[in-house]
């Protein structure tokens, strides 16, 4: 018989399930429960860009495709990111077209990273930057980054959390869960810190067309950054794409080479239709995403006035999909008020501490629902809160 | 804004004005007298249910009628398109551009009724020179609403 506790790396042993499971494992379980708790978009992927996967499908493009994905969509995805955020990146050697973001955070991250190098992450964040970095070998050095700063990144923190061996620098925004976005000052400030350093930055992008109010910056687009920094984004989330698995990283050539090295080994190719569908998109998704981007919009007010309404502090979140009230009033911490509200009213959230200590006192709620979901899920939660006599 | 309320009502009809005031960023004095003078000036007509018609007992049996009308000269189509309107087995009519002049869309208890109501009423007035009616066999969607069963949330929880 094997003797499995001999068999695992003990980084993988020790990695904890995501905190965004636990409750909706439990939630499966129960009946009538409403939730608010899924990070992908409800729409569908818009027609036409469906329909351009369909027709590559019926025209036997079901090959693989070069390691860095297809030219035409390396093409696109320079115009876009040109036209949109004024950075440049050359399709030939600089950007590599990834499954999901994901996988594009993974390959930069093991791409710099060696045993006992650090990587800074904020947090309140995405859950994948910590298990990532200790799996490539590297030293999560966590910035709690606060709700009376908006939940931005400082440069006083930054300037703290550097040491000699810091080796990246991962900047999330705008933010899940927080949806914090950090305007051309504030990453100018961060620029100032990072100018004579070594640090390679890994923008997390992949809500910049989702900032309300607000057009996103991208941090490579900041004077002197853009040779150290590597930018993600993807199809998901701008449109709609989720299931598709398609992401992309730009960067320098030095940087994008080795990061498809990994990705040449590891997985080869994205998805040969979801390249197909994303030429479309960025071709002639704009509309689309206008459109979706105004429901959001829509939703994301609805969300922060009702759950101010009922007594839940929430500042005005200025990208991505979710809001991020304070739970202060009800004097529990972030789990206990999950499992309650879970187990008294039915409805499912995420609580904050699943994104790092600092989510501590704090929710996640997405608005990737309709209005009559959100407006029912407030209410049952204003009743929660009323019965605990808040 | 007043688009805008134009829009949510037309989606859904029993927003409250608070829940409207919140989606559009204002107060919900605001929305209401807004949504009043919408009223007033005759741009919201009516507020109604949609109904899936084929699940109700008694279901009413719809037809699309076209009609072909010789158009008075002063007048237009007008004055038919008007006393078409005014019976009650009429829901809409309109206009068409193409093979035919109005279209007219006609409930009835059973198809003899419907049957009946075109040959009796619609083919003879005067100014309509002939009819074709097509009836309705099953819906599928209604006012943005689909109708058939659909699949819910299949959204799963990855992370």
């Amino acid at each position: 018989m094997i003797d499995y506790s001999k068999v695992f790396n003990s980084t993988v042993e020790e990695m904890k399930p995501s905190g965004i499971r636990r409750f909706f494992d439990i939630a499966a379980t129960m009946e009538g429960v409403i939730s608010l708790g899924v990070g992908e978009p409800d729409f569908q992927t818009p027609w036409h860009i469906r329909k351009a996967g369909i027709t590559s499908l019926e025209r036997g493009k079901t090959k693989y495709t070069s390691n860095s994905g297809l030219m035409p969509l390396r093409e696109e995805i320079s115009r876009y990111v040109e036209r949109k955020y004024g950075v440049k990146y050359n399709p030939e050697n600089e950007i590599l077209i990834s499954v999901g973001g994901s996988e594009a955070i993974d390959g930069v991250i093991r791409a710099v990273t060696q045993s006992g190098d650090e990587i800074i992450i904020p947090q309140p964040s995405y859950v994948c930057y910590e298990p990532m970095t200790a799996l490539a070998g590297g030293t999560p050095v966590i910035i709690e980054t606060k709700a009376q700063d908006d939940f931005k990144l400082t440069p006083e923190a930054l300037k703290a959390a550097i040491t000699p061996k810091t080796k990246a620098l991962i900047l999330p925004y705008p933010c899940n869960p927080t949806g914090a976005i950090m305007e051309k000052e504030d990453l100018e400030k961060i620029a100032q810190v990072l100018k004579d350093t070594n640090i390679v930055v890994i923008s997390d992008e992949i809500y910049a067309e989702l900032t309300f109010g607000k057009r996103h910056v991208s941090f490579a687009s900041i004077e002197g950054m853009w040779d150290r920094t590597v930018t993600i984004n993807g199809f998901s989330k701008t449109f709609s794409m989720t299931g598709w698995r398609l992401g992309y990283a730009c960067g320098p050539k030095e940087i994008i080479k080795n990061v498809t090295k990994i990705h040449q080994y590891a997985i080869m190719c994205a998805p040969t239709t979801a390249q197909y569908a994303a030429i479309e998109a960025l071709k002639n998704g704009d509309e689309a995403v206008e459109n979706m981007k105004k429901e959001y919009n829509r939703r994301r007010k609805l969300m922060v006035s009702s759950f101010n309404e009922i007594g839940l502090t929430c500042r005005e979140p200025k990208g991505a999909f979710y809001t991020f009230p304070s739970i202060a009033v009800s004097g529990m911490g972030s789990d206990e008020f999950c499992e309650k509200l879970l187990m008294e009213e039915k409805v499912a959230l995420v609580p904050g501490t699943a994104f790092g200590e600092s989510g501590e006192g704090f929710i996640r709620a997405s608005y990737c629902y309709s209005t009559e979901h959100i407006i029912e899920a407030v209410e049952r939660t204003g009743r929660f809160l009323k019965k605990l006599g808040k | 804004m007043k688009s805008e309320i134009v829009k949510l009502l037309t989606e859904n009809a029993r927003y409250t004005f608070d829940q409207m005031a919140k989606m559009l960023g204002c107060d919900a004095k605001t929305v209401e007298a807004e949504v009043k003078a919408l009223e007033k000036e005759g741009i919201i007509k009516g507020y109604k249910t949609i109904v899936d018609i084929e699940k109700c007992e008694d279901a009413p049996v719809s037809a699309m009628v076209e009609l072909n009308v010789i158009p008075k000269a002063d007048l237009g189509f007008e004055e038919v398109a008007q006393r078409v309107a005014e019976y009650p087995q009429v829901e809409s009519v309109y206009l068409m551009s193409g093979g035919y002049d109005l279209n007219v869309v006609v409930k009835g208890k059973s198809l003899h009724d419907i049957a009946r109501f075109v040959a009796k009423e619609l083919a003879t007035i005067d100014s309509v020179t002939s009819t074709a009616t097509h009836f309705v066999m099953r819906r599928y969607k209604e006012m943005d609403v689909i109708l058939c069963e659909n699949e819910g949330d299949d959204r799963e929880y990855i992370l």
